[in-house]
């Protein structure tokens, strides 16, 4: 894993400083809040509806067990004991105070992490495949490409002041788990027809008001011209992009009003300037960085105690089943920690449940812990002979539940629970749901299935992604909630479909009951997801389902 | 045509904690809706929110939301104000931890 160097450590350090010097300022009166909220977001602290949400980023979804530790410790010193974390792999803290913050910042820093650009008009977090330096179908770790471009794009002088925020994200998998084409710019780690590795960058994804799919901007760029590819993209954004309208500011609107190949056309001149400025110093820097990912020191076992207890016990196995992954290496899995149990709020972890994970990703994980975008918790590296004691140790603690990739593991963001700009709540919706189809029992039947649900337009929980998508709107003073269906956060990525009206509040778990209920009974057998056969069969039997009275009318 | 003035309250955030926090006929700042001064009155409520927006040392964006008088006193008539009001749906925490400060 990439450790600070000095620099890092002092821009960190000089940036806490000033910090709390500006909450002073605003304390004492001497900056208003006008001036002062500027300088908060820029180090990630927000006002909610209830509280103020500090917002930390973890690059690239990777956080060592010192980290984890530390997390946990500032939850219980300074928050209430547990953090949520987020579909861009950050993690929030729900309640602290404004004078606590500069502390909290120092306590990050002290373990190398900060809340630099997790809000504001910046480049925000670089996300990466949760899965990268262990999936089996990688072409490379696309973790160190993921920390060239944090270096560069941190504090990047040009680039503070953008028409609007701007997402990057990293894959080196052609499953793409790090939902590239949703992203301003998405990066994906490719092999050309003379085998040389280097990378396809995708433009203009986005979800939100305007849902779109990104576009292949550059098939294949040879690695040393990426750093200054992605620096002409941001740069013809930043003069291009609208700064009249925030609804209209992303570069996916850019790209939409001067159309593709314009935008291409001056990227590319703007590449052409910039390409002789970058001396090769992003290389060696970039060859130093990936030196510093080094494969664990993996390890072999006897795993018979595996077979022994994946045979015996049908809960043992059902876990592994669900929630385990094949690894590069063959006796190694990458594990799915579940923070979902059912009936939990989708993305929270107590700082108990972290300082177990820290223990855990040191006793059986090679000291390597990732966040999903899905908002679980990934051990990227354990040995096979591991699982058992891995899986005894968890599911005392909570975090043993078997639903990777299941109907109760549902992304959902904050809503008007905690944040200031939702029109609707998705935290109890998810509960609701999760606990239901618990109580069915049917959750290991209905197979493969996301749902995600947002609190407003702004689509923080990936609605348009899910195969059901939920999104929660104000109408006329009352909660409603519509469904999309067919969304796919898949390699392709997949818009969902509006299905009609919308649902109250009680109305949208019975809803999805009855879509579920549908599906079962359409599938042509158990091998058929619920997408395969929304796929098949079009909408017209789900919106039957969703809407029985009109069917009822139109008969 | 000017639409009909509805009852509000005044309201904003605590500088320090964030919590949401009401004005109260004496002056003072509350953390519960029900101990808010309900504004019946347009002139009054504008000049209430006024008064609010001189003290940024306690309150961040004070604004005049509906509420309506209530047995207790004034009682939200919005969701969004009624979450406010009561704190989030998944945990006990904020206001639910912390009535007994009121
Ligand atoms: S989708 Fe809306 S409600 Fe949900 S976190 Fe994003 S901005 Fe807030």
């Amino acid at each position: 894993m990439y450790d600070y160097s000095d620099f890092d450590e002092s821009f960190v350090r000089a940036r806490v400083d000033q910090f709390r010097h500006q909450v002073e300022r605003r304390i004492s009166g001497a900056l208003t809040e006008d001036e002062f909220k500027p300088l908060r977001l820029m180090n990630g602290l927000y006002l909610q509806l209830h509280a103020y949400m500090l917002r930390v980023a973890i690059p690239y979804g990777s956080v060592n067990p010192h980290q984890m530790r530390q997390l946990a410790m500032i939850a219980d010193r300074w928050d209430k004991g547990y953090g949520h974390f987020t579909t861009r792999q950050n993690v929030q803290y729900n309640w602290p105070k404004l004078t606590d913050v500069p502390d909290m910042l120092d306590a990050l820093a002290d373990v190398q992490m900060h809340a630099i650009q997790t809000s504001g008009n910046t480049i925000r977090n670089v996300t990466a495949d949760h899965f990268a330096g262990a999936a089996a179908d990688e072409i490379e770790d696309p973790r160190p490409t993921a920390e060239l471009l944090r270096q560069w794009s941190t504090d990047h002088p040009e680039f503070q002041f953008l028409p609007r925020k701007f997402k990057l994200a990293v894959t080196g998998s052609a499953a793409d788990r790090a939902v590239t084409k949703a992203h301003d710019v998405g990066i994906r780690i490719v092999r050309n027809a003379e085998g040389e590795v280097g990378y396809q960058v995708l433009v203009g994804g986005g979800l939100g008001r305007t849902p779109i799919v990104g576009q292949v901007l550059a098939d294949f760029l040879p690695r040393e011209d990426l750093l200054p590819y992605v620096e002409a993209v941001v740069s013809v954004y930043n003069t291009l992009g609208r700064r009249d309208n925030k609804y209209k500011a992303r570069i996916k609107i850019t790209s939409l009003e001067n159309g593709l190949d314009t935008l291409r056309e001056k990227v590319e001149a703007r590449f052409a300037q910039l390409k002789p400025l970058f001396s090769g110093i992003d290389q060696e820097l970039f060859r130093h960085i990936q030196s510093t990912f080094t494969r664990p020191a993996f390890k072999t076992a006897d795993d018979a105690p595996f077979h022994a207890a994946y045979d015996t016990d049908p809960v043992f196995r059902s876990w592994v089943d669900t929630n385990v992954d094949a690894h590069r290496e063959a006796d190694y899995r990458i594990v799915t920690i579940s923070i979902k149990k059912h009936g939990q709020t989708p993305g929270d972890a107590t700082s108990d449940q972290m300082r177990l994970i820290a223990d855990l990703a040191e006793r059986y994980g090679h000291d390597d812990i990732r966040i999903s975008h899905e908002q679980n918790v990934i051990l990227p590296h354990v040995h096979v002979a591991d699982l058992p004691a891995l899986y005894a140790a968890l599911k005392p603690a909570g975090l043993g539940t078997a639903n990777a990739g299941l109907i109760s593991d549902i992304i959902a963001c904050p809503g008007m629970d905690y944040c200031a700009l939702a029109t609707a709540r998705a935290i109890p919706v998810a509960q609701e749901i999760a606990t239901r189809f618990d109580e069915l029992k049917l959750e290991h039947e209905i197979g493969p299935l996301k749902i995600k649900i947002s609190g407003c337009i702004n689509a923080c929980g990936h609605h348009h992604l899910g195969h059901i998508g939920i999104l929660g709107l104000d109408r006329a003073g009352v909660e409603n909630y519509q469904i999309t269906l067919g969304g796919d956060g898949g390699p392709d990525t997949v818009i969902g479909t509006r299905a009609g009206p919308g649902f109250a509040y009680d109305a949208i778990v019975p809803a999805v009951e009855r879509l579920v209920m549908a599906y079962l009974e359409l599938r042509e057998d158990a091998s058929e997801t619920f997408l395969e056969a929304y796929r098949r069969l079009g909408d017209a039997p789900f919106k039957a389902a969703l809407y029985p009275e009109s069917k009822a009318n139109a008969a | 045509m000017a639409r009909a003035f509805t009852p509000k309250v005044v309201t904003a955030n605590d500088l320090i904690s964030g919590d949401v926090i009401y004005l109260a006929t004496d002056g003072s700042w509350v953390r519960d809706l029900a101990a808010a001064h309900l504004l019946t009155d347009e002139g009054d409520a504008n000049a209430r929110l006024f008064e609010a927006e001189t003290q940024p040392h306690i309150a961040v964006g004070a604004y005049l939301a509906d509420a309506a008088a209530g047995d207790n006193g004034p009682a939200p008539t919005h969701f969004r104000e009624d979450f406010r009001a009561k704190g989030p749906s998944n945990y006990a925490h904020g206001k639910q931890e912390a009535v007994r400060h009121v």
